[in-house]
């Protein structure tokens, strides 16, 4: 089976609940911590484990954060809203009930402008965003004939961010995820680590044909963690709705499982099976009561966000919006590459600076799996690099092995350059004979260049630039090189 | 004088004068207990060594000049407060094995007074029940029948008050569990304004309108531990943040110019018994002391029995779901998978009634009936709350019946759960608007006790105090105590 044929009139509609792990020191309704990979149960105490008696406080700063969310997407932000109660039983949910929020959520009717591959722009609406409690963990591993069950998770404050079913493809969907993630970053209200879960999916997918009035039946993908993955359980997804459609088979609603392994989704429950969950307002938690100077606040605190700060690089540096999407992608990033700008003389270095910080720079730390704050090469090093290339001592070329040097070493441009002998040759005689050299070494290469044979050329420069170990200055070599071989 | 029959504010001023220690209070209490819990059945759990323990301590305490006002006070607790280190069972299989790993903020407060806890008391089974039948511990006797029920769900309380086994104890009121037992064993009994006292370490039942208060002989004795109960607390946040007054230098204040409202909808069936006369006869004796007295009416009062029939299930279902056999409480004997664990932990765990309620309440709350039934409850429950406010618009009390007859036979009521549900059709309305409200007693049907229902408006604790206190100047139902336990 084709994928591109199979999908010829069918459209693919998604929606994305995001969940996010709001940074909160501690818990969303007890003074529990909230940090990542301690042992067992040793972050939970009476209120997360749902001890008798025991009652919720709601976490003020969780509130901040949703409120900081909503400003940043341009939402309502529900002067009154109200947890209730989402009632199922499992061993990981220790009150038999989630604390969440149903029908009055924080943050209402939103939205985010990505950009897709094409450069076109596309809004993605936010339905809502509301606060809830994250549950905990069962533990199946290495347990005989039992489970065991990790409570550090349970009470975590979430933010469950849901989007209008306004996404036409996986790799919309990729992109307003990425988009989500670069803006819980900025504000600092997630560490987005998706590996640790703290910034998780699930999509809803359906197919219909174009034109049709009504959605296709949804199937609700659950458990993908990782961008690439999401991707993927999505293409998989569509390609079997269209598949199960086209043999004249319908659809059932249903929660369905990513696994990776396999790449494929698999059932997890119908909608038949579907808990009824009863949701009723929890009468242990007063309305969350939110007054406009409390709102106004938070505004006071946001950040500049992503969207302004690619438009200010697009304006004040020159970068195209390709690039400077990437280099706002996350505050840190960008953070590194306006003071490398800064350092390495303002708005004349924007282009070098950002193929240096999306190119080299970017492959190192990804290599390396390094964050920005640990990098190898400060922004005021990059700079220097980027200084001694601008004044031509050495080439585009050399300073990627200087780099590489400087990363590898943790040492400076200059010192690199020196200690290696890397100083661009400008000198023309030494050109010259460089030049002269090959050509005599070449006499077979020179007679087929001079009968015609133009793409000789770029062999001449090769290995001309070889017998200066690289350093001659490329424009400079260029510049000889044609005028000998053209016999001037 | 004997000790047991003082009231709790002669034994605060006995303590105080040295006349006894907290040793020896604590002793004679406990002494009494062991006398007779066993016929009535009041207490679950004595804490004998510890009380004495604590006793040791407060005479200490008060050795060194540091004595507060309940220094040394021995009282009960529900079973219902989570005490550290002691089983907290709240009347229930499913709790038998449970030892709290804290003090509910009501305990920590009390104790922190310098009280001594003597045990924790018998009420139903997570206190739902009038009678004190759904108990696992089985009934509690009235002191002054041992045929007939101490009412419920705070049965225990009532009793040991009543047969004076303790001096005061510590209640609970979700549809009138202080008031109606209160009435029904003659003492006094208090249940504060939703958010008075702390929820916290108060195992819920249902959370809008659980209220702990205070069980005793008087309402000069309620006022003295009332004040120390209550305050805002951070790990409730349906706790008020509002100043305690002093409830005990409040007590005088004059009856006359008070206005108190005959609640219409009170009287419109027939009171059983001497009930209905008694009433009238206490409501004449307001009259007599100089408050106003006039009709009011709340229309829609007699839906509150149905309303708070579907309110609290539906929140008394949800609560209940953290008793599942994973974490504390009963486990079945060798589950099978997950789903057999919850199933026996759950059927073996929890009596009839409790699953009678936990069933309504999940009825009531499924997708298709929530608009019907818990939406429709909240609206009704939303008027009721209006018209009570309406009624204080007119009048500064509320007076009626506590309850619709004296105490009943043990097993009368207990296959028929609609009137055993009617027991509490003139204590619900309070806990649905929030108000506080107290018991205390009128008069006599025979040998049995009738009470007496006064209601406040929000915060209004104080006045609801000095009114009964009045009352009781001139009365001495409040100080009668069952002849075998005299």
């Amino acid at each position: 089976m084709n994928q591109t044929t199979l999908q010829e009139g069918w459209e693919v509609v998604i929606g994305l609940e995001i969940h996010a792990q709001l940074a909160t020191r501690s818990k969303i309704f007890s003074g529990s911590a909230t940090a990542y990979g301690a042992a067992p149960n040793s972050q939970a105490n009476l209120v997360d484990l749902g001890y008798p008696g025991v009652l919720p406080v709601l976490n003020r700063e969780a509130v901040r954060m949703a409120v900081k969310f909503g400003l940043a997407t341009g939402s309502k932000v529900a002067t009154r809203s109200i947890f209730a109660r989402k009632n199922y039983f499992y061993p990981d949910l220790p009150k038999g009930y989630q604390i969440s929020q149903y029908e009055r959520p924080i943050v209402e009717n939103g939205s985010l402008e990505v950009m897709l591959d094409d450069g076109s722009r596309k809004t993605i609406g936010i339905t809502r965003a509301h606060l809830e409690e994250d549950a905990g963990k069962s533990l199946h591993e290495g347990l005989a004939n039992a489970s065991g069950i990790d409570l550090n998770r349970a009470g975590t404050p979430l933010l469950e961010i849901v989007s209008e079913p306004d996404m036409r493809s996986a790799k919309e969907a990729i992109a307003y995820l990425k988009k989500v993630h670069t803006l819980v970053r900025y504000l600092e209200i997630c560490d987005g680590n998706m590996q640790e879960g703290s910034f998780r999916c699930d999509a809803n997918v359906s197919v219909r044909r174009f034109g049709a009035p009504k959605l296709g039946t949804r199937c609700e993908i659950k458990n993908v963690n990782s961008f690439r993955y999401v991707e993927k359980a999505i293409n998989y997804e569509v390609v079997r709705q269209i598949d199960v459609l086209e043999s004249g088979g319908t659809i059932r609603q249903e929660t369905r499982l990513y696994d990776s392994g396999k790449d494929e989704t698999r059932p997890m429950r119908s909608k038949e099976e579907a808990n009824d969950y009863r949701y009723f307002p929890d009468p242990d938690l007063l309305p969350v009561m939110i007054e406009d100077s409390f709102i106004e606040d938070v505004r006071a605190t946001l950040p500049e966000l992503p969207d302004e700060k690619a438009a200010r690089f697009v304006a004040d540096y020159g970068l195209s919006m390709y690039d400077a999407g990437v280099l706002t992608a996350s505050r840190e990033l960008a953070g590194y590459y306006e003071a490398v700008v800064s350092a390495a003389g303002g708005p004349a270095a924007a282009k070098l600076a950002a193929n240096w910080v999306m190119g080299d720079f970017s492959g190192a730390l990804n290599r390396d799996s390094v964050d920005i704050a640990d990098a190898h090469v400060p922004a005021s090093a990059l700079a220097g690099l980027l200084a001694r290339i601008q004044d031509d001592t050495i080439s585009g070329k050399i300073a990627k092995d200087v780099f590489e040097i400087m990363w590898a070493e943790r040492a400076d441009a200059d010192s690199v350059i020196e200690a290696k002998g890397l100083k661009q040759i400008t000198d023309t005689s030494a050109i010259e004979s460089a030049i002269d050299e090959v050509m005599a070494a070449n006499p077979k290469q020179l007679a087929e260049y001079r009968s015609g044979k133009d793409r000789l050329f770029g062999f001449f420069v090769g290995q001309s630039m070889k017998a200066t170990q690289g350093k001659a200055n490329p424009a400079q070599l260029n510049e000889l090189l044609k005028k000998k071989l053209d016999g001037a | 004088m004997t000790l047991h029959t003082r009231s709790v504010a002669e034994l605060a001023a006995g303590l105080a004068r040295k006349e006894f220690s907290a040793v020896e209070l604590a002793q004679h209490f406990l002494s009494r207990i062991e006398r007779s819990n066993a016929a009535l059945n009041a207490y679950v759990t004595v804490t004998a060594e510890r009380a004495l323990a604590d006793a040791r301590a407060a005479d200490e305490v008060r050795a060194a000049g540091r004595a507060g006002p309940l220094t040394g006070m021995p009282l009960a607790h529900k079973d219902i407060f989570c005490t550290d280190g002691v089983r907290t069972a709240c009347g229930s299989k499913m709790l038998d094995n449970f030892v709290a790993p804290y003090d509910a903020t009501v305990v920590e407060r009390l104790r922190a007074a310098g009280t001594v806890m003597l045990g924790k008391t018998n009420m139903d089974e997570f206190a739902m029940g009038s009678s004190n039948e759904t108990s696992w511990y089985g009934p509690v006797r009235n002191p002054w029948d041992l045929k007939k029920v101490p009412g419920g769900s705070s049965g225990g309380s009532a009793a040991v008050v009543a047969a004076r086994l303790a001096p005061v104890a510590t209640g609970t009121d979700t549809g009138g569990s202080i008031r109606q037992p209160a009435a029904l064993v003659g003492i006094s009994g208090i249940k504060p304004t939703y958010g008075r006292v702390s929820r916290y370490g108060m195992i819920a039942f249902a959370s809008s309108l659980d209220q702990a208060g205070i069980m005793a002989p008087s309402a000069e004795d309620c006022a003295l531990l009332l004040g120390t109960m209550a305050g805002f607390d951070s790990r409730d946040s349906t706790s008020v943040d509002r100043p305690v007054p002093d409830y005990v230098a409040e007590l005088n204040a004059p009856l006359a110019g008070v206005r108190i409202g005959v609640l219409k909808e009170f009287f419109a069936h027939g009171l059983e018994g001497a009930t209905g006369a008694l009433v009238q006869a206490a409501i004449d004796q307001y009259r007599a002391l100089g408050a106003t007295i006039v009709e009011v009416s709340c229309p829609s009062l007699p839906l509150s029995v149905p309303t708070y029939y579907v309110v609290a299930p539906a929140e008394c279902s949800s609560n209940l779901s953290r008793f599942d056999g994973v974490r504390f409480g009963h486990r079945c004997k060798d589950p099978r998978d997950l789903m057999d664990l919850y199933k026996r932990s759950r059927g073996e765990g929890f009596g009839a009634e409790v699953k009678r309620r936990i069933m309504t309440g999940t009825y009531v709350l499924s997708a298709g009936y929530y608009d019907a039934y818990y939406i429709k409850a909240q609206k009704v429950r939303s008027l009721i709350s209006a018209e009570f406010k309406a009624a204080f618009d007119k009048v500064d009390l509320l007076i009626g019946p506590t309850s619709p007859s004296p105490a009943f036979d043990i097993g009368a009521k207990v296959d028929d759960p609609i009137t055993m549900y009617l027991n509490d059709i003139y204590t619900i309305g309070a806990n649905l608007a929030g108000l506080p409200a107290m018991s205390i007693p009128c008069g006599f049907d025979g040998i049995l006790p009738v009470g007496l229902q006064l209601i406040g408006p929000h915060f209004g604790e104080s006045r609801l105090l000095s009114a009964a206190h009045a009352y009781q100047r001139h009365t001495d139902f409040h100080r009668r105590v069952p002849a075998a336990y005299a």
